[in-house]
């Protein structure tokens, strides 16, 4: 984020903010594989929600899943979160070490979130009794270490590792603009910043990818406006790979790198923004087929 | 920092305090002064309701810490004491373990014998969970019952008298040596439980009560984080017990039974579910209220005999009623209300 520009040619009147530590914890070079989906299949009893799903997330990327009510978005960003186990197909995550790549269809989530898969939630899932910097602390969780005794002691290790987090979960606070409302407790917030401290709780984990289920969804143009600026703010700072899922065209063509549409649990096309624009088949899916 | 327009905190470090003004410090002042001077000023009959209640104390904190801070509703609380109470009496009576080695070692078995109970809470949640706490409560009181060779088939424990490496507990001073050992044991165990909650361990439990799903998501390992929760909780309780076993000096099942699991709750609900003073002050009122009514009864044993002699079903009555009176009214608790009128207070003469 830069500072406004100030007509005055002292060293330090325009400067961008300077973050110490990385919101991101990939270190795949930009542009190769971040994420590899292939042939998954995910059916509930009889139902099909995914089937024969494939695609590739590439490093650096701002990648948008769009797809009508019932497309199977939710379920996708579930089998990559660990909360769905698809009966078929691969999900492969690489994050950077040479040659190590993580398949992780048959992970819990807590070890997808500990390679740095970091999500928010469609309908707010934060810790509601806890406040803004207890619930960006728990980005931290895998981070940090949890020994009893050190915990019940308090002074020493424990102590010490709550300041040396605080930190980097400052810098969060910091750049969505979360200040005002850090000692305040989650339940007792507006929507709008609800879903930003979401935001910023996936953000504390340093992911190495980052999952988005409509960040936008029930806000009004100018926060919608807002969230859009802050996921651009950290794809751009932090160079965090994002999975989108949203509704709103025009913010999905504005900001993403690459589109994939969904519709009925099948994946009918994959491309740039403009290519996707183009495609009869999600012409047809979104308007519907011209009668013949 | 306190000043005019609030507290200013200048480093991580200051704000992590627990207290931040000369106030909250001169308030925790005054709270230790009338700690230190209560055994001289209590007789022996209300100083002897003060040290149930510190032990007391010890195992509504355990309680709070399964129940109010990590969502898993136990009913098993009494079976959890007994397992305290009985380890400790047994190794340091039969196997002649060392007083301190012995509560020591017993909270460790209370710690793990919990943990052991807290396995269903890796399937079950809510009311299905404290049917299986329920379970594991009858389990234990079953085994304490009817396994002779915990009693040597006496039907209960005879603990001596505490000698504590040469200082002997004396039959006139009983009460007040007692108050000494019993309020460090208290207070260090309340801020220990404090600190928990504001570490990283801490926060996975309240995470696991308010939203299991994102606490997975963000890498808690909810199985881990449940049975550490039972494990610690169980701890504290294990604790309490083991101290009612060398101040009561016998150990019998009856002391665990699941009126004592339901009063626990009791105690955690009117003083605040999720809060350590909370804890606190629900086993004050707890322990207090059949005293002070007992105290009642005598006074008007002349001029309303009706009353006194019906004082037994008086308490259970007045028992129920504060329950009740406290679901309606506050259901955060005594913990809720001392902060509004502490709100109330530091906004004066505004609303706020």
């Amino acid at each position: 984020m830069l500072a406004p520009p100030v007509a005055d040619d002292r060293e330090d009147a325009v400067r961008t903010r300077a973050y110490e530590h990385s919101l991101n914890s990939s270190t795949l070079p930009a542009g190769s594989p971040a994420l590899e989906i292939r042939d998954i299949e995910l059916r509930f009893g009889g139902v099909v929600a995914l089937q024969d799903v494939s695609f590739t997330v590439t490093q650096g990327h701002i990648h948008s899943v769009i797809g009508p009510n019932g497309a199977g978005k939710s379920s996708l960003l579930n089998c990559v979160s660990g909360l769905y186990h698809p009966q078929q197909g691969s999900v492969t995550l690489h994050t950077g070490a040479e040659g190590v790549a993580h398949e992780l269809t048959s992970f819990p989530p807590h070890k997808i979130a500990r390679l740095g898969v970091a999500r928010s939630f469609q309908n707010i899932e934060l810790f509601s009794g806890l406040t803004v910097l207890e619930n960006l602390m728990l980005g931290r969780h895998t981070h940090m270490r949890h020994s009893i005794a050190a915990s019940l002691l308090w002074f020493g290790p424990a102590r010490a590792q709550e300041i040396a987090h605080r930190g980097l979960v400052e810098e969060v606070i910091d750049l969505l603009s979360l200040q005002a409302f850090r000692h305040k407790p989650v339940g007792s917030l507006a929507y709008g910043i609800q879903k930003r401290v979401e935001l910023g709780r996936a953000l504390a984990v340093q992911p190495s990818l980052l999952l988005l289920d409509e960040p936008m969804a029930g806000m009004n143009s100018e926060e919608k406006e807002d969230m859009a600026r802050y996921v651009l703010d950290v794809h751009e700072l932090a160079g965090v790979t994002v999975i989108l899922i949203e509704h709103d065209m025009a913010v999905v063509m504005d900001i993403s790198d690459r589109v994939s549409v969904l519709d009925f649990g099948r994946l009918i096309a994959d491309g740039t923004p403009d290519e996707v624009k183009a495609n009869p088949a999600v012409v047809e899916a979104y308007l519907g087929a011209e009668d013949h | 920092m306190a000043t005019a327009t609030g507290i200013h905190h200048r480093s991580y470090k200051a704000e992590l305090r627990l207290r931040h003004t000369k106030a909250e410090w001169a308030r925790l002042a005054l709270i230790f002064l009338g700690l230190f001077l209560a055994p001289y000023i209590l007789n022996t009959y209300w100083l002897g309701i003060g040290n149930s209640i510190l032990i007391a104390v010890i195992g509504a904190v355990g309680l709070n810490i399964l129940v109010g801070f990590t969502g898993q509703i136990s009913l098993g609380q009494g079976g959890f004491l007994a397992v305290g109470a009985y380890t400790s009496a047994i190794l340091s009576t039969r196997a002649g373990l060392p007083v301190p080695v012995a509560v020591i070692v017993a909270v460790l078995a209370t710690a793990v014998i919990g943990a052991l109970f807290g396995l269903p809470a890796l399937r079950l949640k809510g009311l299905y969970l404290a049917i299986a706490t329920l379970a594991s409560q009858e389990i234990i009181m079953f085994v304490v019952k009817r396994w002779g060779w915990l009693t040597e088939d006496k039907g209960y424990i005879e603990v001596p008298r505490l000698n504590l490496f040469g200082w002997q507990i004396e039959r006139e001073t009983f009460e007040l040596q007692w108050y000494w050992i019993l309020l460090p044991v208290t207070v260090l165990s309340v801020f220990a439980a404090r600190n928990l909650f504001r570490t990283a361990l801490g926060r996975s439990f309240m995470a696991v009560r308010d939203q299991d799903i994102a606490a997975e998501a963000i890498g808690v390992n909810l199985t881990r984080a449940k049975v550490t929760a039972f494990a610690v909780s169980s701890g504290f309780v294990g604790l309490s017990g083991a101290l009612s076993a060398y101040y009561t000096e016998t150990v019998t099942w009856e002391r665990f039974s699941l009126d004592v699991s339901v009063l626990y709750l009791a105690m955690i609900i009117v003083g605040g579910l999720g809060s350590i003073a909370g804890s606190v002050y629900g086993a004050v009122f707890m322990m207090l209220l059949p005293a002070l009514l007992t105290e009642a009864g005598d006074k008007v044993r002349d001029t309303a005999p009706f009353i006194s002699e019906q004082l037994p079903a008086i308490k259970n009555a007045v028992f129920g009623l504060a329950i009740i009176a406290f679901l309606l009214v506050e259901p955060r608790g005594l913990d809720r209300i001392w902060s509004r009128i502490k709100d109330y207070i530091r906004f004066w003469p505004f609303r706020y």
